[in-house]
């Protein structure tokens, strides 16, 4: 090891002194191949860190009281000490924001750096998700096309009015993505100069929808009550044809009664949802990826001897905590750690390629012994969450994790371990665990099924139960605020296969007992 | 590629807007929480904020998710003893507590009951006042338009000096200059030049008469331009002001309070909360508050706050002594005009037999006609006496700023204060 000559020393920070580390933790970056936006790094107050936490991690925002209640939340929070304040927030844009807070020591100002502006950034840059769903460089306008366009329509049709459209959007807001379809990336000009326009065909193509009275078409299948219906007068097919899953977007260009800027707005949110949906989907890889390097920079920052022992102690002190995996029995486990679990899977994959083991080679046949920088950027670059566990959850990973699964079956007294990690178990772990990150288990699957436009105008959708599993009571406020924006009853139908086992309905009926 | 930028500068509280927009919302749930903490703090503590709690069912965002119920796969990390196969007690719902350790590790996360947070001291407090109206601040600004206070009124050409107006001034003298320059330097130029074509002409044509002239003309002219002063009493300007009358933003409120035996200390507690509540509700309508304190037994003395609120005394009750006091005090130092006058009096009821009517003298006939409002509350569980009779006569002569309510333990404060201040548009 070369002597050492530490570019600063003590844990004060000052301008010059971040450029310098910037500069090193990007030439080592370059070394890793790490491809970023460019780096814009604001310095600022434990306030602002507060204000940006309460939006969501978004830079601008549009007004509404969930956001003032986050806020509250977290301030509560940081004030009775509960909670550090996020070291680190980072913004998926081009250039890529990130935040650091000037209470933050210097190790924390280096560590955040490598974490943020290279780890997070090039995951922004490189993962397959990002690249398809949204458009860094286009997000910071389209905000601020979005707050303004929130704050005018509050101007002329009062806060109140808005603030309910939003309530409603915004718990529909996990169903106004398309999931298999890509999306047009956004883009605030794009967005404001064909709003006029659009706003005018839109609500022509609502009209036309609901006023055409549509030819019968050849192979429909009869509906039921075909006695009340000699004529054949509702045979003419559901609408819409096939199921909608994408919930906000059937709303924007369905709904009978919405006005103009109300569909812009359901739009809006829309946008925003899909904006957010590859970060719900790769939080373990997204953290871990961004661990994984934060430890590698500041460990070659380390051993060429630009930092000393004592910033080096101090981040392995913090890393070690971020890292830090609770058991279930735990009183402080709260799920499993995503820092924990993804660092601890792409450190797994580099030892794969550089020391591979009889059993990775049985199990990993493809990547053990290549080349480890290469399958790091090629695992970051083509998978989520979900795909990312069943494809890279190590045997070794899951013993130095010690996971096991168990099944809760409300039918039977007990709850069952299915596997452990042993040899017999590993697989089903890495399935199970893999389930456990798929946003389509995580949340309920329901879709549009039928807008009966030519009967009382409700709106049906079906809700295609998993393993049985219910829908939480929430249902009927999130019915509520569905049946604001279609405007006449709404119907939900719980499907077990093809066979109804539960009906949720909006208003609810006279003799209710809910 | 990387570029840093300062942003500590830039302005905080970004999330104002949507903190209010929730604190609106959430108004009739907060407004219950202050209106307790009110009823339960002590007297120091009024000047904080409030810890709000709202029951989290009420505020929660909902969204499609799953219920319990169904068959689900929860992996967990840190097994210990499981193997394969195990069959476990699902942990107890309510009060099972578990103790074979298994935490049912459920990633619904239902969270916290209570939604908590703190309002600031200013938030508190417009709760707290919320529906409240200054009582009869209207009357004060329409008709007692005696204060005056000199407003910015342009630009005048006469003036004191210390109220020059530098720029204006200097601007208007440089275009005096300009103006009064410019002939002469044109006429300047003209002499100048006619004469370097008398001297470039041949020297027998030259006309020395000419020349004499002209060089006399230019020594002239210079002469002139020299003159023109840089700076002339003509170009000053100076900053005008007006005066303009002000509806006046001084209050005094003089707290009267009985220290007799007959007043134990909850009595005084109770009376200290009555003031606070007053003066922390003038404080924020106007921008200077004074406090005048007078205590009395059979006689009456202005003391410090201190002293008021905390030294002991004993003796007998005579009221008109202290409402004597405030009418001397009135006279001379809060001139009626300027101060808007407010009196609150505590006492148990308790007054030598007749001193009240003398009391009923003093507030006719002195003090009513120059106070803004007078409070009284009375102490005690018992029945009124004479005071309370005779005050009843002065409500009836103005009902409209005299205003008296029974108070018999410490949670009756708040409402009763309401009461008395309560927006008179309602009314």
């Amino acid at each position: 090891m070369s002597k050492r000559t530490p570019i600063s020393t003590g844990s004060d920070w000052n301008f010059e002194v971040l450029t310098t580390y910037e500069r090193e933790i990007a030439r080592l970056a370059d070394e890793y191949r790490l491809d970023i936006y460019p780096n814009q790094i604001e310095i600022i107050t434990s306030e602002q860190m507060m204000d940006a936490y309460a939006s969501v991690g978004m830079p601008v925002g549009y007004h509404h009281w969930s956001f003032g209640k986050q806020f509250l939340s977290v301030e509560q929070a940081y004030r009775r000490g509960q909670m550090g304040l996020a070291y680190e927030l980072v913004i998926n844009s081009d250039p890529c924001i990130a935040y650091l807070m000037e209470e933050n020591t210097l190790m924390m100002q280096v560590l955040v750096m490598a974490h943020a502006c290279y780890g997070h950034n090039s995951f922004f840059k490189g993962n397959y998700l990002f690249r398809t769903w949204t458009d860094a460089s286009a997000i910071v306008d389209y905000l601020v096309f979005a707050r303004k366009y929130v704050t005018e329509c509050e101007e002329r049709h009062g806060v109140a009015a808005v603030e309910q459209l939003l309530d409603a959007c915004h718990a529909l807001q996990n169903y106004g993505v398309d999931r298999y379809k890509r999306p047009s990336p956004i883009s605030a000009d794009e967005e404001a100069r064909r709003q006029s326009e659009r706003e005018a065909y839109l609500q022509s193509q609502v009209n036309l929808l609901w006023r055409t009275i549509p030819t019968p078409q050849d192979s429909v299948e009869p509906l039921e009550g075909d006695d009340e219906d000699p004529l054949g007068l509702h045979q003419s097919g559901r609408y819409p044809a096939e199921p909608q899953e994408n919930l906000l977007y059937f709303i924007e260009k369905n709904a009978p009664l919405l006005a103009p800027w109300q569909r812009e707005i359901v739009r809006i949110v829309r946008k925003l949802a899909q904006y957010f949906y590859p970060q719900r989907q790769t939080q373990v890889m997204n953290e871990g990826w961004a661990t994984f390097w934060h430890y590698t920079l500041m460990n070659r920052l380390f051993d060429e001897g630009k930092v000393d022992e004592g910033l080096i102690l101090e981040f392995l002190q913090s890393h070690t905590a971020v890292v830090a995996q609770q058991g279930f029995d735990s009183p402080y486990y709260n799920g499993i750690n995503p820092y924990a679990l993804g660092f601890a899977m792409f450190s797994d994959i580099k030892r794969i390629c550089q020391e591979p083991t009889a059993e990775d080679r049985e199990w990993f046949p493809d990547i053990a012994g290549s080349d480890w920088l290469d399958t790091l950027h090629f695992a970051m670059r083509n998978f989520k969450d979900e795909s990312f566990i069943q494809q890279f959850l190590s045997p070794k990973v899951i013993r130095d994790l010690k996971l096991f699964s168990l099944v809760d079956d409300d039918t039977e007294e007990m709850l069952t371990i299915t596997a452990i990690h042993d040899e017999r178990g590993y697989q089903r772990i890495r399935e199970a665990l893999s389930t456990q990150y798929a946003l389509s288990v995580r949340e309920p699957n329901i879709q549009v099924w039928e807008a009966d436009i030519r009967g009382d105008r409700s709106l049906t959708l079906h809700h295609v139960q998993d393993r049985r599993r219910p829908l939480a009571k929430s249902v009927y406020p999130v019915m509520r605020h569905l049946h604001q924006l279609w405007g006449f009853p709404v119907k939900l139908a719980s499907m077990e296969g093809d066979e109804i086992v539960r009906r949720y309905q909006w208003p609810l009926p006279e003799d209710s007992d809910d | 590629m990387s570029y840093f930028i300062d942003r500590r500068l830039n302005a905080r509280h970004k999330s104002e807007v949507n903190r209010q927009r929730f604190l609106d919302r959430y108004r009739t749930h907060i407004k219950r929480s202050v209106e307790e903490a009110v009823n339960r703090r002590s007297i120091t503590d009024m000047e904080r904020g409030e810890k709000v709690s709202i029951p989290a069912r009420d505020i929660s965002e909902p969204v499609f998710q799953h219920g319990p119920g169904g068959q689900r796969t929860i992996v967990s990390p840190g097994n210990k003893e499981f193997v394969e196969g195990d069959q476990l007690r699902r942990p107890g719902g309510g009060g099972g507590g578990g103790g074979s350790g298994e935490g049912n590790a459920s990633n619904q996360g239902e969270g916290m009951d209570e939604f908590a947070f703190s309002l600031t001291r200013e938030e508190f407090l417009d709760f707290v006042f919320d529906g409240l109206e200054l009582p009869h601040l209207e009357r004060k600004q329409l008709v007692d338009l005696e204060e005056v206070r000199p407003v910015r009124a342009g630009i005048a050409r006469d003036g004191v000096p210390s109220r020059i107006n530098i720029v204006r001034s200097m601007r208007e003298a440089q275009a005096r200059r300009i103006a009064m320059r410019a002939p002469i330097k044109r006429a300047l130029r003209e002499a100048i030049e006619a004469l370097d074509a008398e001297e470039r002409k041949d020297p027998v044509l030259r006309n020395p008469a000419r020349i004499t002239e002209l060089k006399d003309e230019i020594e002239r002219l210079e002469k002139r331009l020299d003159a023109v002063p840089f700076i002339d009493t003509y170009d000053l300007r100076y900053n005008n002001l007006v005066n303009q009358p002000q509806p006046s933003n001084k209050a005094v409120m003089f707290c009267i309070m009985d220290v007799s035996g007959s007043m134990t200390q909850s009595h005084k507690d109770i009376a200290k909360r009555f003031f606070l509540l007053l003066y922390l509700f003038l404080e924020r309508n106007y921008e200077k508050v004074e406090l005048v304190f007078v205590r009395h037994h059979t006689a009456a003395k202005e003391v410090d706050e201190e002293e008021f609120f905390y030294s002991r005394e004993t003796g007998g009750t005579i009221v008109s002594s202290a409402l004597s006091l405030v009418d001397s005090i009135i006279t001379a130092r809060y001139p009626a005009a300027q101060w808007n006058l407010y009196v609150a009096q505590a006492s148990d009821g308790d007054n030598w037999d007749d001193d009240s009517t003398t009391c009923r003298q003093v507030l006719l006939k002195s003090l009513m006609p120059r106070l803004q409002y007078y409070t009284y509350v009375e102490i005690t569980p018992h029945a009124h006496q004479a005071l309370w009779e005779e005050y009843e006569t002065v409500q009836d002569e103005f009902p409209e700023r005299f205003a008296m309510r029974q108070i018999v333990e410490s949670g009756d404060i708040y409402p009763v204060f309401r009461e008395l201040f309560r927006r008179r548009s309602q009314q």
